[in-house]
């Protein structure tokens, strides 16, 4: 099958005084046009690393990557830094948490939103700002004939991340990578962008990475779920296979501790114990092990040997990468975890 | 009498900019009119979108803000508008968690100073000395008790939120105001926080005012429930009233605005899509300020400002009730 994104054995990794970082190890996954992928995890877990690395942002810094990034068959990683220029904005695009951040002060949101287009497109500025308020149309800002010469600072916090989606999807790029995009906003305002995403992305067929740590955003938007820890992948899954029958012990603790609106609220919440590891100083093994209670089910190799990303069963295209037995697994999750789901 | 505190018709306007030299200046009017009570060790929860006036509302309670209006009492006594030596006993009773952890701890000073600080200030030196009190509220918290020594820069962030939660509890106060106290921690840290502070409500018989805007959160935490919209509380019930029955048209779309976690939950719920932004506590909307937004609105909305009505078992402050 042909895939559009196609990341094989990337690993990013950053040298410090302390030490070298491996803040991404090894990561392997794949995404379909129209097909949205969720990476998952705590902060400091790498999803931001790796996405910057399919932007091809990590050339001219200090960190080395490793492996192949492969877009419509092209290696962004054999790349040089011009020829990635060309397809940033084009072939691929990201939008970030922080708009106000991500959007220039001094200039309007209209000249911002052409300069993406005009880069890219040989038009007059006439066209490109035509364009500009096309997509500020489109992303549902009102009149946008009048906004398109206001400044960021005029926009509320929803509006500038519906500029900023405007912007990246000004030159209709095949692959949208959103990094948090709806972490800053209100629920009501976080429900509407989640809409817009999802509209715009079956208009133009576009390919999602969204980045979040935030599970309920994730299910209501994406088809396959990356479950990330300390630069690992953990759980690689279809959303049903990783929110509902997931394999690996932090799955479950992620899915138990976070309070919802259903289920018991006088139940205490089923919290994993300890905090993430500090990436300079992985554990070694399983580099959850030190928080997972499951440790003493499977013995020593959880602290020595580092666990295979394996299938789940015989063809599963749901990967694990745990040391407990897949029956034991079963028993675990049968008895201890759906209850609590 | 039961309620440890009463708050009537509280309000809070902020001087705004001016728009020319002898122009009037704007008015920011962040809390408008509130009243409620709580009750002795009782956990409520002030839920709301950035910008109503949640945050506003727990500052002036703590009396870190100088309302413009209206009456806080707190244990009997009228603190509306007591001085700062007035206020610093009765802050023995009266705490705050911030949101931050990094901000809200000094960074020169060792966490033995800074859980300690309530007793120095308060001039009340705890029995059996002030090491083994703070040691005593380390481990109370789930902090080792040896790390007395270090500096603010060596926990992480959850560890942190524990040393703001030790230094509220160090004086037992009769309420706690919690602001925001899990929203800049992990997930998995989050759990760890809202089920440390929940034991300690039960254990110390706290009440606490828990400001969030994570409706999942305040719903395992509080017993009661107030929605705030633009300053003014559109709603207030016990929890599950609110959660399986809300009354407010705005309550029912926060609900259902929070997103699913389970896939096959997700086309089987209810959604409502509100549509634009809170609109600007400068010139907020006349007669009920959430009409703007809401689906059912109609002339009597613009024209005159609902009134919090008892109506089942809730209060709610529109004039178009869900029922």
């Amino acid at each position: 099958m042909n895939k559009f994104l196609e990341v094989k054995n990337l690993s990013v990794s950053f040298p410090t005084e302390d030490g070298v970082v491996r803040a991404v190890d090894n990561m392997s996954f794949s995404l379909e046009k129209g097909k949205t992928l969720g990476i998952v995890g705590e902060s400091g877990s790498g999803k931001s690393v790796t996405s910057l690395a399919i932007l091809g942002l990590h050339k001219g810094s200090s960190a080395q990557v490793s492996g192949e990034i492969l877009i419509d068959g092209k290696d962004i990683n054999a790349m040089q830094e011009n020829e990635v220029q060309l397809l940033r904005g084009n072939l691929m695009s990201m939008i970030f948490q922080d708009a106000l951040a991500a959007l220039h002060p001094y200039y309007t949101v209209g000249n911002q939103i052409e300069e993406a287009y005009l880069v890219h497109n040989k038009v007059s500025k006439s066209v490109a700002k035509k364009r500009a308020i096309e997509m500020l149309d489109r992303v549902g800002i009102p009149e946008p004939q009048k906004r398109v010469d206001d400044y960021p600072h005029q926009f509320s916090g929803g509006m500038r991340q519906r500029a900023m989606i405007a912007m990246a999807l000004s030159c209709n790029p095949s692959l949208l990578i959103a990094d948090e995009p709806t972490t800053a906003l209100d629920v009501t305002v976080q429900a509407q962008i989640i809409d817009l995403l999802r509209d715009l992305q079956k208009e133009f067929n576009t390919a999602i990475i969204l980045i979040t740590h935030d599970l309920g955003v994730v299910a209501e938007t994406a088809d396959d779920i990356l479950l990330m820890y300390a630069g690992k992948e953990i759980e690689y899954g279809t959303v049903r296979d990783i929110l509902q029958k997931p394999q690996h012990p932090y799955a479950w603790g992620l899915l138990t501790s976070i309070p919802r609106l259903t289920g018991n609220p006088n139940k205490p919440l089923a919290a994993i114990a300890g905090t993430p590891p500090s990436m300079i100083s992985v554990p070694g093994g399983c580099a959850f092990h030190p928080r997972c209670s499951y440790v003493s089910q499977v013995g020593q190799s959880c602290s020595s040997s580092i666990p295979e990303l394996v299938p789940v069963a015989q063809g599963a295209h749901h990967l694990v990468r745990c040391h407990l037995d897949a029956p034991v697994r079963g028993e675990i999750f049968k008895n201890q975890v759906a209850p609590n789901l | 009498m039961n309620s440890i505190l009463k708050v009537d018709g509280l309000t809070k306007h902020f001087p705004g900019s001016k728009h020319s030299l002898f122009g009037k200046r704007d008015v920011i009017q962040a809390v408008d009119g509130l009243s409620f009570e709580v009750e002795k060790g009782e956990a409520i929860g002030l839920v709301g979108e950035s910008g109503c006036g949640k945050s506003t509302t727990g500052r002036l309670i703590t009396r870190l803000l100088e309302p413009t209006a209206g009456k806080i009492e707190f244990n009997g006594i009228d603190i509306t508008h007591l001085s700062n030596s007035e206020m610093r006993p009765i802050r023995q009773d009266l705490q705050i968690i911030f949101q931050d952890p990094y901000a809200s701890l000094n960074p020169r000073h060792t966490v033995g100073t800074i859980v300690a600080s309530p007793f120095r200030i308060g001039g009340v030196p705890p029995e059996g000395g002030t090491k083994k009190r703070v040691q005593e509220l380390l481990e109370i918290v789930g902090l080792n008790p040896e790390h007395y020594n270090r500096y603010p820069h060596e926990f992480s962030g959850g560890q942190r939120q524990r040393i703001g939660i030790a230094r509220a509890l160090a004086l037992r106060p009769k309420l706690i105001v919690a602001d925001e106290p899990v929203s800049a921690l992990d997930v998995s840290i989050q759990a760890q926080v809202i089920n440390l502070l929940k034991d300690l409500q039960t254990q110390f018989d706290i009440a606490f005012i828990f400001i969030a805007h994570d409706l999942a959160v305040v719903r395992h935490f509080a017993q009661r429930v107030a929605v705030m919209y633009l300053g003014n509380i559109v709603e207030i019930a016990e929890r599950d009233t609110l959660y399986s029955n809300p009354k407010h048209p705005y309550t029912k779309a926060l609900l259902s605005a929070v997103p699913e976690v389970d896939p096959d939950a997700i086309g089987s719920r209810e959604r409502i899509r509100l549509t634009g932004d809170v609109p600007n506590p400068i010139n907020p909307p006349s007669g009920c300020r959430f009409r703007t937004r809401c689906w059912k609105a109609q002339e009597v909305c613009a024209s005159s400002e609902p009134q919090l009505l008892t109506i089942g078992k809730s209060q709610v402050a529109c004039h178009f009730p869900e029922k």
